[in-house]
């Protein structure tokens, strides 16, 4: 398949990713959906996940939350709040975040405090999105 | 006539001040160029927010998402954005003082004033007033993404229980390194950007639904508008900073040359007299 479509991640700190794709794949509001070249236009919200590209044969992977993204004209761009590559990814505090959202979201269960207990599940999605993204970083 | 060494003291400490000043100036230029980088960098995706909001938005009917609900206006609450520290010319008083006209005014047609503070100046200069209802301090100088999320959802949060049915947001904003102006920008209900959002909205196909969307849009879109505030707040800052210092330092400049004239002058009449003073003596020696 030869046709590209351009890719961009833009967070509030600049652009992440600005480069012609051939896949990507990306944690929507409905589950994980993959786009093509010549995709309709579309717009979605995004989970906090993993983002994956395709370019000539090879995956990148990026760690992404909240945010939407949009498809048109062969154009993709990601509005998230961040986006972070598996390199830049710290393995031993996303750990330490998932022991620790462990440990929230057992507290929030037995108390039942709804604010709590979403912003645990929050940074418990995050440092597992890290963790996967680091984990493919390794070589196989 | 001046004491010689009192002059010589003076001189000595504008000297230091006019050291301090200098350096504060060059430390206000360095962080100015962060603040204008973290600026730019976020722009691209302001814009494309605000094109995304536009496209979404038109040809829907605002009244049914809670935070773009225009009620009536009884309640108002203005969310001041102003620097931590001072020493940066006029540039938060000048915020505070349009904070303060829109207050008066505001009451002077019946509604109810309340405020929250971002940053230490406006804490302080309001305190007293009574109407503050929550502040945010301390943050100005490293603040992120999240810092925007927790005001934005407090004021938020505030709006939905009925605590205010208008927000705006009083602000500084960067227009050039020379000029800071403040401002003011509606904040809830949200109003819909303008004069985008015409081509080809009807052929998106939306994942989930436009108004579901749309509730996780609006929040992120009010996190972008306080963080927004608070980068412009904090180039004018280091702007007005800079140029306050450099004023300053401009200042100690001339009192040192005019204090050193007085200096040379008293000096000068020393001389003179102890002169005359040694050619009496000698006169008078002649007999």
């Amino acid at each position: 398949m030869a046709e590209k479509l351009q890719l961009e991640v833009v967070t509030p700190k600049g652009a992440v990713v600005s480069e012609a794709v051939d896949l990507v794949t990306a944690p929507g509001y409905a589950g994980e959906f993959g786009i093509l070249a010549n995709h309709a236009p579309f717009l979605s919200t995004i989970k906090i996940g993993v983002l994956n590209y395709k370019k000539d044969a090879q995956v990148e992977d990026l760690m992404v939350s909240g945010g939407f993204c949009e498809v048109s004209n062969n154009k993709v761009t990601f509005l998230v709040e961040s986006a972070e590559r598996g390199a830049e990814i710290d393995v031993d505090r996303a750990l330490r975040a998932k022991e620790r959202a462990e440990k929230r979201l057992a507290e929030a269960m037995t108390q039942r405090e709804k604010i709590d207990r979403t912003r645990a599940e929050a940074a418990m999605q995050r440092a597992l999105s890290r963790l996967r993204v680091a984990e493919r970083r390794k070589p196989k | 006539m001046a004491n010689l060494k009192d002059v010589k003291v003076k001189i000595s400490g504008v000297k230091k001040t006019s050291q301090i000043t200098k350096a504060m100036n060059m430390v206000a230029a360095a962080k100015l160029r962060g603040a204008q980088q973290k600026m730019e960098r976020f722009r691209p995706y302001a814009e494309k927010y605000h094109t995304a909001m536009g496209n979404l938005s038109s040809g829907m009917d605002a009244a049914q998402f809670p935070l773009m609900e225009v009620r009536e206006v009884k309640n108002v609450e203005l969310l001041v954005v102003t620097s931590d520290r001072g020493l940066c010319g006029s540039f938060n008083s000048n915020i505070l003082k349009q904070t303060e006209r829109l207050m008066r005014q505001l009451e002077g047609e019946g509604k109810k004033v309340s405020l929250v503070c971002v940053g230490k100046k406006a804490a302080q200069y309001f305190k007293r007033s009574g109407k503050v209802r929550a502040t945010f301090t301390d943050i100005m100088s490293t603040f992120q993404m999240f810092n925007a999320r927790a005001i934005a959802q407090d004021v938020a949060a505030n709006f939905l229980a009925g605590g205010a049915d208008e927000v705006q947001i009083m602000y500084g904003r960067f227009q050039s390194v020379a000029v800071q102006k403040p401002a003011q920008r509606q904040f809830l209900p949200v109003k819909p950007p303008e004069g985008s959002g015409t081509s080809g909205n009807a052929a998106y196909i939306y994942e989930p639904s436009t108004t579901e969307i749309m509730d996780v849009m609006l929040p992120l879109y009010l996190n972008v508008m306080v963080y927004h505030a608070m980068l412009e707040v904090s180039a004018s800052e280091h702007a007005a900073r800079m140029s306050a210092m450099d004023n300053a330092t401009k200042a100690c400049r001339d009192m040192i040359t005019s204090l050193t004239m007085i200096y040379n002058k008293a000096r000068q009449a020393g001389i003179t007299a102890e002169l005359m003073d040694i050619v009496g003596g000698a006169e008078a020696l002649k007999g």
